[in-house]
């Protein structure tokens, strides 16, 4: 059979319409989509938080994850204890300066690509410290980038939920064509 | 015991270190001079009818004109307690006075807490190394004449 395409040797499929050159000529098991979906779905779907808590938040955080609430829903819920595992950290809690270079060492052994979500106002702007607080770091967008803020004092786990479901989002619409912003 | 017979016992064995008392305020206080912070805190401890054996807590305190330090002491044995307070200078290197580790185990993170953030020398401590503030960090930020630094490693602060 030499001059017959390479989809006739297949499970003959219903016929839905004219022949083109790749469509219906394949089984079921063969998924159809693109890079950008499949790296997106892929990487939304399996975000790895890193395991540390720095304040009251991670209470909070800690309630996300527990069966109420169930963070693993979303395939968030696989906190590792090691940065080199996690594409997401959660900074749930007030950073102090001496936090705050940890934080950034930390930041910079997780692999790319890597997310940032800021818990509670603290992480987020210094919340209560914000004027007298020598010792808090206002907002931890000023180590690390961020990529989602979640205000609240401390937020809910409804509020994380909306937060992670936030960056869900903003991966999906991330393409590899482009540099990431 | 009442804080009018602690502070008449300290009186009669000290004297000249007891600088003031104060009986009837709430927190009833004894003020000593502070090179004698150690002798009177060992006796207090130690004095079987005084027998201060819990140092409930080691603060330092900026008044704007002088640092002082207050130590609150309990007795679970008798149930009275008193305050021993010693005044301090300001002045930069001079708020210095003796350890109470030897006395009270507990006073050792008390004692670089009130270092880290006030300033405060206590000679003879076992390692006087702040606690809560990174070591590099410029100043003493409970002190009145604190300034905020502009940034810490490239932070703002």
């Amino acid at each position: 059979m030499p001059n017959k395409p390479a989809g006739a040797m297949l499970t003959p499929v219903a016929d839905v319409g004219p022949r083109s050159l790749i469509e219906n000529r394949f089984e079921e098991s063969v998924i159809v989509t693109s890079a950008d979906w499949i790296m997106n779905w892929s990487r939304l779907s399996s975000l790895w938080p890193m395991l540390f808590g720095l304040a009251c938040c991670a209470i909070e955080m800690m309630a996300t994850g527990a069966s109420r609430y169930d963070l693993d829903r979303f395939g968030a819920g696989a906190f590792r204890a090691t940065p080199r595992q996690s594409d997401l950290m959660i900074v749930a809690g007030t950073v102090t300066h001496k936090m705050g270079i940890r934080i950034k060492r930390l930041y910079e052994q997780m692999p790319e690509p890597k997310f940032v979500i800021a818990m509670g106002s603290c992480a987020s702007g210094g919340g209560p410290y914000f004027k007298y607080g020598y010792h808090v770091v206002k907002g931890v967008d000023l180590v690390v980038p961020v990529d989602v803020y979640v205000p609240g004092c401390p937020p809910r786990p409804e509020q994380l939920l909306e937060g992670l479901l936030c960056l869900q989002q903003k991966i999906r619409e991330k393409s590899i064509a482009r540099k990431a912003s | 015991m009442e804080p009018a017979q602690i502070a008449a016992r300290i009186q009669s064995q000290f004297g000249d270190a007891v600088l003031e008392v104060k009986t009837d305020v709430p927190d009833p206080s004894v003020t000593i001079a502070p090179e004698a912070v150690a002798d009177v805190c060992h006796f207090l401890r130690e004095e079987p009818e005084l027998g201060f054996a819990s140092l409930m807590c080691l603060s330092g305190i900026d008044y704007g004109d002088r640092l002082a330090v207050a130590y609150h002491l309990h007795s679970m044995r008798h149930r009275h307690r008193i305050c021993i307070k010693a005044n301090l200078p300001r002045e930069a290197g001079a708020a210095r006075l003796p350890s109470v580790v030897a006395v009270w185990q507990g006073a050792n993170w008390h004692e670089r807490e009130a270092y880290d953030l006030f300033g405060i020398v206590f000679e003879g401590h076992p390692d006087l190394r702040r606690i809560l503030l990174p070591d590099d960090w410029p100043g003493h930020p409970l002190r009145k004449d604190y300034e905020f630094p502009r940034e810490w490693h490239g932070i703002p602060v």
